[in-house]
């Protein structure tokens, strides 16, 4: 069994789990269902400039129920030992990371799924296609670093406060890029238009996703 | 090393030290195990017996020294020498929303077990929970998740198996099912090697006994003719009074 053949395993059992409980799909969008109204209430996005306040609300909720979702997903694996049930195991550590990371993706993608139709309802905005890219590229950089400090804070005493504290700072960059190309695309502008935010997205993505895979071997042992 | 030698020993271990900050774990611990061999490592808590197992299981890596699986270092001879350990200890390594056959079936196919829904029915089959195979493992007691976390570490039939503290928490049923496998291990061609503080059970079916205290091997010796009463006023010298919990 090769390595992709390996990290479909793992992400296999992560899905499987997940869907016979839904415990990280249910608590990431309540979440975010509840950021969303408060926003909506205190802002009455309907009312002012939804075009220039919505991104921001949009991804403060995306990122504040991410974290959830992140610290979940290694909490469950450090339940009776799993995550060294998972090190054991005659593969590349960088398999886990990667496994880890495509479910975070893919809950979290799922979260944005069901929380963006209703937060575009509330601030009644229409669904600009040119969104879903940024959402994607947004959630990748989230998750891709959320990942690796996921599995640093799980071996703290204060994993649900720690994780958004070494997160946060780091993933400033792809929280500024994703709001102001979601601002772009939300005042009716296209992607070349937020071509410069994309791209600093992509680099962050691409940059962060590699030393993340590198560092996650040494992440795990120590 | 020589051909020889190498055959003769499966794991070597020479001079490994841990730290962690200013605290030595363990200190230049020199160990052999020879194939089909039974080592028991007795400690005290606290003695470094969870950390040499970690550090033979590939989890944690040495501050300083070697251990070999033959002739390869275990922690620079590449993942695939991961397949030739299991691992058991008092946590069971499964996931609770999972059945018993999806978790076997999940570290089935990381340790690329051949044949492995036949070799699912044997090792369900030795440890009695057949009749639960398609339960999530979160309705099954204590006693019984251990005892598939006995299948777990035995699907992929390792050549050595590392035992920390396996009876901890176990039901009777459960404990006479590892017993009765720890006895076949004894007899067998695996070699095992199991930390336990209990001196009855570490003396029951090991061919050696090493005592680990403050992370140095104090004391190491053939089983032989020794029996649990002079291992206990052997012990109680070793790891000294301060230490002692009859």
């Amino acid at each position: 069994m090769g390595f992709l053949a390996k990290v479909g395993t793992i992400l296999w059992k992560d899905l499987r789990a997940e869907l016979r409980t839904k415990d990280i799909l249910t608590s990431m969008f309540i979440f975010a269902f509840l950021v969303i109204v408060i926003f909506n209430f205190a802002f009455e996005l309907q009312r002012l400039e939804p075009e220039a306040i919505a991104p921001g609300v949009l991804w403060v909720a995306f990122t504040f129920a991410g974290v959830l979702g992140l610290n979940r997903s290694f909490v469950l694996e450090k339940d009776k030992g799993c995550l060294e049930g998972l090190m054991l195991c005659p593969v590349d550590r960088g398999a886990i990371y990667l496994a880890k990371m495509m479910g975070n993706i893919i809950f979290i993608l799922f979260m944005e799924a069901i929380a963006l139709p209703l937060f575009l309802a509330l601030s009644n905005l229409p669904l600009p296609w040119e969104l879903l890219p940024i959402l994607l590229l947004g959630t990748m950089g989230f998750a891709g670093v959320g990942t690796l400090f996921a599995a640093i804070s799980v071996n703290t005493r204060t994993r649900e406060v720690m994780l958004p504290l070494l997160l946060f700072p780091v993933i400033v960059p792809v929280i500024i890029a994703a709001v102001k190309a979601t601002g772009v695309v939300f005042a009716g502008g296209s992607l070349r238009e937020a071509g410069g935010w994309l791209n600093l997205l992509i680099s962050f993505d691409a940059i962060f996703l590699v030393v993340a895979f590198i560092t996650f071997e040494y992440v795990l042992e120590e | 090393m020589s051909d020889t030698q190498t055959d003769e020993w499966v794991l070597t271990v020479e001079d490994l030290s841990k730290s962690f900050g200013h605290n030595h774990a363990l200190r230049s611990v020199n160990l052999r195990l020879k194939r089909g061999e039974f080592l028991t490592i007795l400690g005290p808590n606290g003695a470094g017996k969870t950390t040499l197992i970690r550090i033979l299981a590939t989890l944690t890596k040495p501050s300083s020294g070697k251990v070999r699986l033959g002739s390869w270092d275990l922690h620079e001879g590449g993942v695939a020498l991961r397949r030739e350990i299991g691992f058991l200890s008092h946590q069971t390594l499964l996931y609770d929303d999972l059945t018993a056959f999806e978790n076997l079936r999940f570290y089935g196919r990381m340790y690329d077990v051949p044949n492995l829904e036949k070799r699912i029915q044997e090792v369900i089959r030795g440890v009695g929970l057949e009749r639960r195979l398609h339960d999530p493992v979160r309705t099954f007691s204590r006693g019984m998740q251990q005892r598939l976390a006995i299948a777990r570490a035995f699907l992929h039939a390792p050549s050595v198996m590392l035992l920390d503290e396996p009876y901890t928490g176990l039901d009777q049923s459960a404990v006479e099912t590892l017993r009765g496998i720890l006895q076949e291990l004894a007899g067998g061609q695996k070699s095992t090697i199991m930390a336990t503080h209990n001196l009855e059970r570490g003396l029951e079916n090991c061919h050696r006994v090493a005592i680990l205290v403050k992370g140095e091997v104090k004391y190491e010796a053939d089983r032989g003719s020794l029996d649990l009463d002079t291992l206990r006023q052997v012990y109680r010298r070793t790891v000294g009074d301060e230490l002692w919990v009859s």
